[in-house]
């Protein structure tokens, strides 16, 4: 293999962010002293095979994905976004009658993405309702706005969108929506993983990350993924919450 | 544990005995309030090995009634509401010491009396193969889990 070190997005991450990412790969570069080659894959799937076939030393990973790196495949954790957390909004159109968790039936159409962050929570915020899997029927999306295009054409009663990513829609859109429930969880988050090849150098480039927070320029940088200053992450802080992430797999 | 301070409860409440696993007796104060469950968060918190607290998330501590400092370094028990049954928490903590997860529905005590229905899950915190402690998330039930909950819990005892 050659000595240049790949990077990964969670697919998850907002389309406008893309050229921020592209811009801090090149920040990365810099400090790091060496190539590195930003590769973002079309899909979870595709991404898990390329850290499966060992194609992946630096990753942004979903929380959800972060447990399987992490206790399985031998990645530390670096930092995190400070501030930013994985929440759900489970929306209706604003004329629908499903206007509370609590008046959702076994039967409703959910129209979600394969994030397994999303669906996993918006499955926990369902069960007020009394609501399992199997009393829904799942609509597959590629992205959140086909979930919420799904829902205003009648096709979907309900949807389960980031809601970083219902909050970046336009007034427009919302304004023909409701929110039923958002959700408050805090603990879950993105974060960013280094792999067997990185591990060596994780608590260098942690640092420097830290340290960005310090540069106006930097800042600037990171204002570009919507998030002011990376923290660092320690490996109990992601224990913590892979624990966490572990408890809500099991269903109610 | 300290008894329970009635000045905190607004009547009409109901005195009741708890006795613990360890022999040990608290005097707690009972009403009939139940406070609901915020929609949309975890209420998380952690113990050591022994069931002490050691973490408890903002949703937790605003739940419990209780202040930070008033919980952290207390027995878990604090919680314990005389509507459950004993045989529940020893099969939680016979289950987790045998390092597996615990699921249940449990009715809560706070300072003033009140209580609250959560689904809890309980983990074992493995660390390097060893368990360090535990952590429990909650989650929002539905009325239709609760009315079960309390129709069995009333038969157990
Ligand atoms: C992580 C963890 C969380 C717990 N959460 C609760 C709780 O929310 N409410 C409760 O009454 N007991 C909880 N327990 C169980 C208590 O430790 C205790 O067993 C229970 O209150 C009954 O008291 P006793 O076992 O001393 O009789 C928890 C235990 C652990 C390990």
């Amino acid at each position: 293999m050659d000595d240049t070190l790949q990077f990964t997005v969670s697919p998850d991450f907002p389309p406008d962010r893309l050229s921020g990412w592209f811009v801090f790969n090149t920040w990365l570069q810099r400090q790091l002293g060496c190539s590195v080659h930003l590769e973002m894959y079309d899909g979870f799937s595709a991404q898990r095979a390329a850290v499966a076939d060992g194609h992946v030393d630096l990753i942004y990973a979903n929380p959800f994905d972060a447990t399987e790196l992490v206790r399985h495949r031998g990645f530390v954790p670096v930092a995190r976004p400070q501030g930013k957390s994985d929440e759900v909004v489970i929306i209706s159109r604003a004329s629908s009658a499903q206007d509370a968790i609590e008046a959702l039936q076994p039967g409703v159409r959910v129209a979600c993405t394969t994030d397994p962050d999303v669906r996993q929570i918006g499955l926990i915020l369902l069960e007020p309702a009394n609501l399992t899997p199997a009393d829904l029927t799942l609509i597959d999306t590629d992205k959140h706005l086909l979930s919420a295009k799904q829902l205003l054409k009648g096709e979907a009663d309900v949807a389960f969108l980031l809601a970083d990513a219902y909050d970046g829609f336009s007034k427009l859109l919302r304004e023909q929506t409701q929110v039923l429930v958002r959700s408050a969880i805090r603990d879950i988050h993105h974060a960013l993983l280094a792999g067997p090849r990185l591990t060596a150098r994780a608590a260098e480039l942690q640092q420097k990350l830290v340290a960005m927070g310090d540069s106006a320029t930097d800042r600037q940088l990171l204002g570009e993924l919507d998030f002011p200053a990376w923290e660092a992450l320690e490996t109990e802080d992601v224990e913590f919450m892979i624990d966490v992430i572990d408890t809500l797999r099991a269903g109610a | 544990m300290q008894d329970m301070d009635p000045g905190f409860v607004p009547p009409p409440y109901r005195e009741v005995l708890l006795t613990y696993h360890d022999g040990s007796v608290r005097k707690v104060y009972v009403t009939d309030r139940e406070e609901p469950y915020p929609d949309g968060h975890l209420i998380v918190s952690r113990t050591n090995c022994d069931g002490i607290l050691t973490h408890a998330n903002a949703a937790f501590v605003e739940m419990s009634g209780y202040t930070r400092e008033e919980l952290i370094g207390q027995p878990h028990c604090i919680l314990r509401h005389p509507d459950m049954p004993k045989a529940a928490f020893a099969d939680l903590w016979a289950c987790v010491q045998r390092g597996e997860q615990w699921h249940g529905y449990v009715k809560n005590l706070r300072k003033d009396g009140g209580h609250y229905w959560v689904y809890a899950s309980v983990i074992p915190n493995v660390r390097d193969g060893v368990a360090v402690g535990y952590t429990s998330v909650r989650r929002k039930p539905s009325r239709a889990r609760i009315a079960e909950a309390e129709a069995a819990y009333r038969d157990l005892d």
